[in-house]
């Protein structure tokens, strides 16, 4: 296809996507005014009954548990995808230490400054309570385990920028991180099964609500974030190291060597 | 309110544009983290922290992050083909 006959066609599928774009949003109520029921009848009683003042945790968490519990499936199997296809090919040798007279090592970057250590090394602690308060704060202001979880997932990230790729390793390839993932996973299950033991739905709100406001309030949305915060910290730093670990230690073997 | 909310709009759409019709990969891959960042804002400025939370960890940390490090595998693999090459050239000649 030539250029002239590729821009007709661009244009007339513009002109066609354009005019039924107008048409759709002719009948959008106008910007600002909310007509469904749904998010009015949330805001009058999720305070009330869950004793949550973050809506939207409410509603990620309890009023639609099992869509969040397919959602951090989805991630789970991204995670084990990226890992198996990142994993260490035939081809493939694991970097023994940096060989001078590689070209490639030429194109390294230069060893991070003393002030880049410092200010990305002392930065770790604060993120990880950072992340740590956005897990447990969920229900009380934006946020949540999804959101913390990640802020996490990025500390050993710091650690990487600061140079120090022996702690680096040492963090991410920690049994730890695999079994964080799992457990949240589990944890999520888990939890969600405490109201069928109950006589309830599964993923039905059935501990104790506690004082709105407060850190204990919510009742199993704490915990399902909490699970979910482990699970996707897990999941991240996993994804991440096998990202590295292909970038930084995995050379190709010559062909006929 | 209503001028915030149409200048991030404006914000969204340039930034948006200037990432496609950027050319060079790395450089695109920065001004996507931009791109993630602003459109925190504008998530921010419409009223839906949760949201905004949740792109900028992804759009500004993870996404650029994942993309640099496999632009680098590939540039990396890309010059031992070459290396490997020319050894072979050599042991040729």
């Amino acid at each position: 296809m030539n250029r002239t006959r590729r821009h007709v066609l661009f244009f007339a599928s513009a002109v066609l996507l354009f005019g039924l774009l107008a048409w759709a949003m002719h009948d959008l109520p106008p910007f600002g005014h909310y007509r469904g029921p749904y998010g009015d009848v949330i805001n009058a009683t999720t305070v009330y009954e869950r004793h949550i003042t973050d809506a939207i945790t409410a509603v990620n968490f309890d009023f639609r548990g099992f869509d969040t519990l397919g959602e951090e499936s989805i991630l789970f199997m991204s995670v084990i995808g990226v890992t198996t296809l990142l994993r260490r090919q035939k081809k493939e040798k694991k970097k023994d230490g940096p060989d001078e007279s590689d070209e490639i090592e030429k194109h390294r970057a230069p060893e991070p400054s003393d002030a880049m250590k410092v200010i990305t090394l002392g930065l770790v602690g604060p993120l990880v309570v950072y992340g740590l308060y956005i897990v447990a704060h969920g229900q009380i202001t934006p946020g949540g385990g999804f959101q913390g979880g990640v802020i996490l997932a990025t500390a050993p990230l710091l650690v990487y920028l600061a140079g120090d790729l022996k702690t680096f390793k040492r963090i991410t390839t920690h049994s730890v991180v695999e079994i964080a993932e799992a457990a949240g996973i589990f944890g999520f299950v888990a939890i969600g099964c405490l109201g069928l033991s109950v006589g309830a739905q599964f993923l039905a709100n059935v501990l104790p609500l506690g004082e709105t406001g407060t850190i204990l309030s919510g009742g199993t949305v704490q915990l399902l974030n909490i699970a979910t915060g482990l699970a996707v910290a897990g999941g991240f730093v996993s994804a991440i190291y096998s990202f590295l670990e292909q970038t930084i230690e995995m050379r190709m073997e010559g062909e006929k060597d | 309110m209503l001028i915030l909310q149409i200048a991030i709009l404006i914000f969204v759409g340039v930034t948006g544009t200037a990432v496609v019709l950027t050319r060079e990969v790395r450089s695109q891959v920065i001004g996507l983290s931009f791109y993630g960042l602003i459109l925190a804002m504008m998530f921010f400025i419409y009223q839906a922290p949760d949201v905004a939370l949740s792109q900028i960890v992804i759009g500004a940390v993870a996404l650029p992050l994942m993309f640099m490090l496999a632009i680098a595998k590939i540039r990396r693999n890309e010059l031992q083909r070459k290396q490997l090459k020319e050894q072979e050239e050599r042991k040729a000649a």
